[in-house]
C-alpha cells in the first residue's frame, strides 16, 4: 500500500459557484416529452422491456440491465412510449443512440411502491439486490452502476465508505446544493450503503469553504446518532474531487494503478448517489431525476434544478430565464473535463451534473499552439504524477513502448497540463487520441502471451506424455526381463 | 440551437512562452547593469548586435523551414539566446565575433535541429563553445573591471563603437597593455606558474568573495535568478543542485589541500557560475525534465564545471559542462522516470 500526503499538483481555480448557489434548489417543470438513452450509464446498455404504444407509470422499469456492469432504467413520468429508436444523445456528442421516448401525460401516476421495510432489518445481500433494481448509478459524472460497484467490494475487509462531496470541477454546484438542502438524505444513504457493503465507517468529504453544506451535514449526522459517520474537509484544489485524488487527500493512500479503491479497503461514492439510494430504499423512488447545475454567463438565472431524466437541455435553459446572449459553448459537465455539446436539443441523462452556457469570459479560446519547451509546468500540475511533456514527445513519435513506460494509461484526462501549458498544446486531446493505440498494443501482447502459454502448455503436455510412455515401456521391458 | 464544439479542457491558464521569455529577459537586467557598471558600455553594443543577428537569423531560418514568422519571432527565445551569449563575450570583442556566434547558435544549434523546443544543446552555450575553440584569443580580451586598486580604462561610447567595429583601440591604448585576466584566468595562470594559493590570490583582481567586479555580476545574476524562482519560471532543483555540487567539490578539495585548491565562495561568485545556474542550466529545452533527473543533470554540470576549472584546459567550465550534460539529458530522463500515482516505487 502506498502512503503519501495529499494530492500531487493540481490547480487552484476560481470556483465560479456564487451564481448558481444564490437561488435555492427548485424542481424543474415536468417536460412534455422525455428521451431516455438506454446506454446512459457506464458498462453494457440496458435492454428495453416496454413496447412502443405501451403506457408506463412513473417509476416503472422500462429497460433492464444486460451483463455484470449495467443498470435498470425507469420511466421518469407516466405516459405513453411513443418511440424506441436512435435519438441524438449528449454523451455521444449528439450522435444517435437507442433511446426510449415517453410522451408525458402529466398525470404522474406512480407504480405501486414495494412495501418499505427498514433497511437495517435486511441482510446485506438482500439490500444489495434491492439497490440494484433502483437504477442508481454514480452521479458524480462517471455514471458507473452502483450495484456493480457494491458487488466489487464484497470480499474487501475492512472497508471504509467515502462519500465524495468535493465538487470535481469549477462551475458545478449540484453536490453543494444537495448537501445544503438534503443533508438527511445523504446521511440516510450513507447508512444504507454502510449496511449493504458491511463497511465499518464512513467519511463524508467536502471542500474547504463549503460552510453551509458543512453545517447542514453536521446537523444531519448529529440527528442520525450514528457514530460511524464523520466529516472531513479537503483543500480546494482541482481535481481533489476525483476519486483517486480524493482518496489521497483524505486518507493519504493511493489506489493501485491496476486496481480499485476496494483493494485498499475503500468504497467511494458521490453524495448524490447516496441521496439517490436513500430515495429508492426509503420511498421506493428509483433514479428518475437528478440535480443539474445550470450556469454560465449566457444563462439569465443560473441555479440548480431537480430535473427529470430525459428532459431536454433547451427547456432547462428556458426555465432558467433563457439565454442572455449567444453562448460560445454549451458544456455538459465542468470547464475542465466537460463535453462541448453541439446542440441544446439533447436530453438530461444520469451523468448530467452541470450545463454551462458559456461566454468567452467563462471559457477562453486557445492561443496558437507553439512547440513544447519542456518547461515542466505540466508535470508540476499532474495529479497522476506523470510527465506530460515526455508523453507529448513520445506521442508525436508514436513510441508506444516509451508511452507505456511513462504511464500514458495512468492519465486521468483532468486537463491540468493543458491549463498550465505556456505553449497552449492540447495535451489531453492528443493523449486521448494516442491511448487506443496503446490499448491495442496491450491487447496484442496479451494475445501473444496467451498464444505462447497455450503453445508451451501443449509442448509440456506432449513432453509429459512422451516421458510417461517411455517410463511405461521401460517398466514393461524390466518386468519382461525379470520374468 | 447549435453550438460550436471543442475538446476539453475548455479553459486555459494565463502563462505563455512569450511571458516566460520576457520574465527571463527582465531577470537578466541586474546582471546587464552590473556588467556595464564594471566593464563599460561595450555590452550594450554587443547586445544590440546579438539581438539584431538573432532576430534576422531566426527570421531567415523560419522562412527557409516554411514556418510562420510572427509567433516565433515574438516568442522571445531568440532574444534570450542573444542576451546570454552577449553576456559571455568581452565587451570590446569585434563585431563579427558576436554576430557569428549568435548566427551559429540560432541557425545551427537551434533551427538545424527543429527550432524552438527541439534543440538538444543550449544554443547560447553551443555558440559560445564554437567561439571559444575557434577564436580563443579574442575571448581573453577582457578589460580590468572599474574597481579600486585596478587600472581604470574608460572608453567613451564612440571609442567603444570604433573598437568593436574596426578592431582598433583608441591611439593611446594597446591590447597587451589593457587586457586584464579574469579572476578565474588569473588564478589558473598563477597556480600553473607554481605559486601557492595565497601568492596566487595576491593579484589585485581578487576580492573578498571572488574577483573584483565579477563577484557583483554573479550576485546580480543570483538576485535575478531568485526573482525567477519566486515568479515560478524556474524551479529550485537545477540551480541548487548545480551550485551545491560546485560548492561541495570546491569545499572538499579546499579542505584536503587549501594551498592548491581555492574555496567554494570563489567558485560560486566567479565566471559564469550564477548565470549558468539560474539562466543557462535551467533552459528547459536542453535540460533533463523530471524532478530527479534535474538534480542529476545539474549536479553533473556543477561537477564538470569544477573539474574543467580545476584540471581542464579552460579557465571557466560552465559552457562545456552544460553542453556535456545536454548530451546526457535524454539518457538521464530515461533512467529517472518518476513514480506514477498508484504504482510501487
Amino acid at each position: 500500500m502506498i502512503r503519501r500526503s495529499g494530492v500531487h499538483g493540481g490547480l487552484q481555480l476560481e470556483a465560479h459557484n456564487e451564481r448558481s448557489t444564490a437561488r435555492p434548489l427548485r424542481r424543474a417543470n415536468p417536460p412534455a416529452q422525455l428521451v431516455l438513452p438506454v446506454d446512459q450509464h457506464a458498462g453494457a446498455p440496458a435492454r428495453p422491456i416496454v413496447r412502443e404504444g405501451e403506457r408506463v407509470l412513473h417509476g416503472q422499469p422500462i429497460a433492464e440491465p444486460t451483463g455484470q456492469v449495467s443498470a435498470w432504467l425507469h420511466a421518469p413520468a407516466s405516459g405513453r412510449i411513443i418511440a424506441i429508436e436512435p435519438r441524438p444523445a449528449p454523451h455521444r456528442l449528439g450522435a444517435p443512440t437507442l433511446s426510449i421516448v415517453i410522451e408525458n401525460d402529466q398525470r404522474d401516476d406512480r407504480a405501486e411502491p414495494s412495501p418499505s421495510i427498514a433497511f437495517e432489518q435486511r441482510s446485506p445481500a438482500e439490500l444489495l439486490e434491492q439497490i440494484a433494481r433502483g437504477g442508481v448509478v454514480g452521479l458524480g459524472g462517471a455514471a458507473f452502476p452502483l450495484a456493480a460497484k457494491l458487488d466489487s467490494v464484497r470480499a474487501a475487509r475492512p472497508l471504509t465508505l467515502l462519500l465524495n462531496g468535493a465538487e470535481c470541477e469549477p462551475y458545478i454546484t449540484c453536490d453543494e446544493m444537495l448537501m445544503r438542502e438534503r443533508a438527511e438524505e445523504i446521511v440516510l444513504g450513507a447508512r444504507i450503503l454502510l449496511h449493504a457493503s458491511a463497511a465499518s465507517a464512513c467519511a463524508i468529504a467536502l471542500e474547504a469553504g463549503s460552510t453551509l453544506a458543512d453545517a447542514a451535514l453536521r446537523t444531519a449526522i448529529a440527528n442520525a446518532h450514528d457514530e460511524r459517520l464523520r466529516l472531513v474537509t479537503v483543500p480546494n484544489i482541482y481535481p481533489a474531487g476525483g476519486e483517486r485524488q480524493l482518496i489521497a487527500a483524505v486518507f493519504g493512500l493511493e489506489v493501485p494503478y491496476d486496481g480499485l479503491p476496494a483493494d485498499i479497503g475503500l468504497l467511494c461514492h458521490n453524495v448524490g448517489t447516496a441521496a439517490a439510494v436513500a430515495q429508492w430504499i426509503r420511498d421506493g423512488q428509483p433514479l428518475t431525476s437528478r440535480i443539474v447545475t445550470v450556469t454560465g454567463d449566457c444563462v439569465r438565472e443560473p441555479g440548480n434544478l431537480d430535473v427529470r431524466l430525459g428532459a431536454s437541455i433547451r427547456q432547462l435553459i428556458e426555465q432558467c430565464g433563457g439565454y442572455t446572449d449567444r453562448a460560445s459553448r454549451l458544456i455538459m459537465g465542468g470547464s475542465l473535463m466537460g463535453l462541448a455539446l453541439p446542440d441544446d436539443d439533447l436530453p438530461v441523462i444520469k451523468a448530467t451534473n452541470c450545463i454551462i452556457a458559456a461566454s468567452h469570459a467563462d471559457l477562453q479560446p486557445r492561443d496558437r499552439e507553439l512547440p513544447c519547451i519542456r518547461c515542466g509546468a505540466c508535470s508540476e500540475a499532474c495529479p497522476a504524477m506523470l510527465l506530460p511533456q515526455q508523453l507529448h514527445w513520445f506521442s508525436r513519435l508514436a513510441d508506444l513502448q516509451a508511452l507505456e513506460a511513462h504511464g500514458l494509461m495512468d492519465c486521468i484526462e483532468c486537463g491540468c497540463c493543458d491549463y498550465v501549458c505556456p505553449s497552449q498544446i492540447p495535451l489531453v486531446e492528443r493523449f486521448r487520441e494516442t491511448k487506443p493505440l496503446l490499448a491495442r498494443r496491450r491487447a496484442e501482447r496479451a494475445d501473444a502471451r496467451a498464444a505462447r502459454e497455450r503453445f508451451e502448455a501443449r509442448a509440456a503436455r506432449l513432453e509429459r506424455i512422451a516421458v510417461e510412455q517411455r517410463a511405461a515401456l521401460a517398466h514393461k521391458r524390466r518386468v519382461r526381463r525379470e520374468d | 440551437m447549435m453550438f460550436p464544439t471543442s475538446a476539453a479542457p475548455h479553459v486555459v491558464g494565463p502563462n505563455r512562452v512569450a511571458r516566460v521569455m520576457r520574465l527571463v529577459i527582465y531577470a537578466l537586467a541586474p546582471t546587464v547593469l552590473a556588467h556595464i557598471a564594471f566593464f563599460g558600455p561595450g555590452l550594450l553594443v554587443q547586445i544590440a548586435l546579438a539581438v539584431a543577428t538573432a532576430l534576422l537569423a531566426e527570421a531567415a531560418a523560419l522562412k527557409a523551414r516554411g514556418k510562420p514568422l510572427e509567433p516565433f519571432l515574438k516568442d522571445g527565445s531568440a532574444v534570450v539566446t542573444a542576451l546570454l551569449l552577449a553576456l559571455c563575450l568581452p565587451p570590446l570583442a569585434p563585431w563579427w565575433l558576436i554576430v557569428s556566434g549568435v548566427a551559429f547558435a540560432i541557425l545551427l544549434a537551434k533551427h538545424a535541429y527543429g527550432g524552438l523546443g527541439a534543440n538538444p544543446f543550449n544554443p547560447a552555450m553551443a555558440g559560445y563553445a564554437v567561439l571559444l575553440v575557434s577564436f580563443p584569443a579574442q575571448l581573453l580580451q577582457w578589460l580590468p573591471p572599474n574597481a579600486a586598486g585596478l587600472e581604470r580604462i574608460e572608453l567613451t561610447l564612440p571609442q567603444t563603437l570604433s573598437t568593436i567595429f574596426t578592431g582598433a583601440l583608441p591611439a593611446h591604448l594597446t591590447w597587451d597593455a589593457i587586457t586584464s585576466p579574469t579572476p578565474l584566468e588569473a588564478l589558473r595562470t598563477n597556480l600553473t606558474m607554481g605559486m601557492t594559493m595565497s601568492e596566487a590570490q595576491s593579484s589585485p583582481v581578487f576580492a573578498a568573495l571572488g574577483g573584483k567586479g565579477w563577484q557583483w555580476i554573479n550576485l546580480a545574476a543570483l538576485a535575478g535568478g531568485v526573482w525567477l524562482l519566486r515568479m515560478r519560471i524556474i524551479g529550485w532543483r537545477i540551480p541548487v543542485a548545480m551550485l551545491g555540487t560546485l560548492a561541495a567539490c570546491a569545499s572538499i578539495m579546499h579542505l584536503l589541500d587549501p594551498g592548491a585548491y581555492v574555496g567554494p565562495l570563489f567558485h560560486l561568485t566567479c565566471g559564469a557560475s550564477m548565470l549558468g545556474a539560474f539562466f543557462i542550466a535551467t533552459d528547459p529545452v536542453s535540460a533533463a525534465t523530471g524532478n530527479q533527473g534535474k538534480l542529476v543533470y545539474a549536479a553533473g554540470i556543477g561537477l564538470l564545471t569544477y573539474v574543467i576549472r580545476t584540471w581542464g584546459g579552460y579557465a571557466d567550465g560552465v559552457a562545456f559542462a552544460v553542453l556535456l550534460m545536454n548530451m546526457l539529458a535524454p539518457l538521464i530522463d530515461r533512467y529517472t522516470i518518476p513514480r506514477i500515482y498508484g504504482h510501487a516505487d
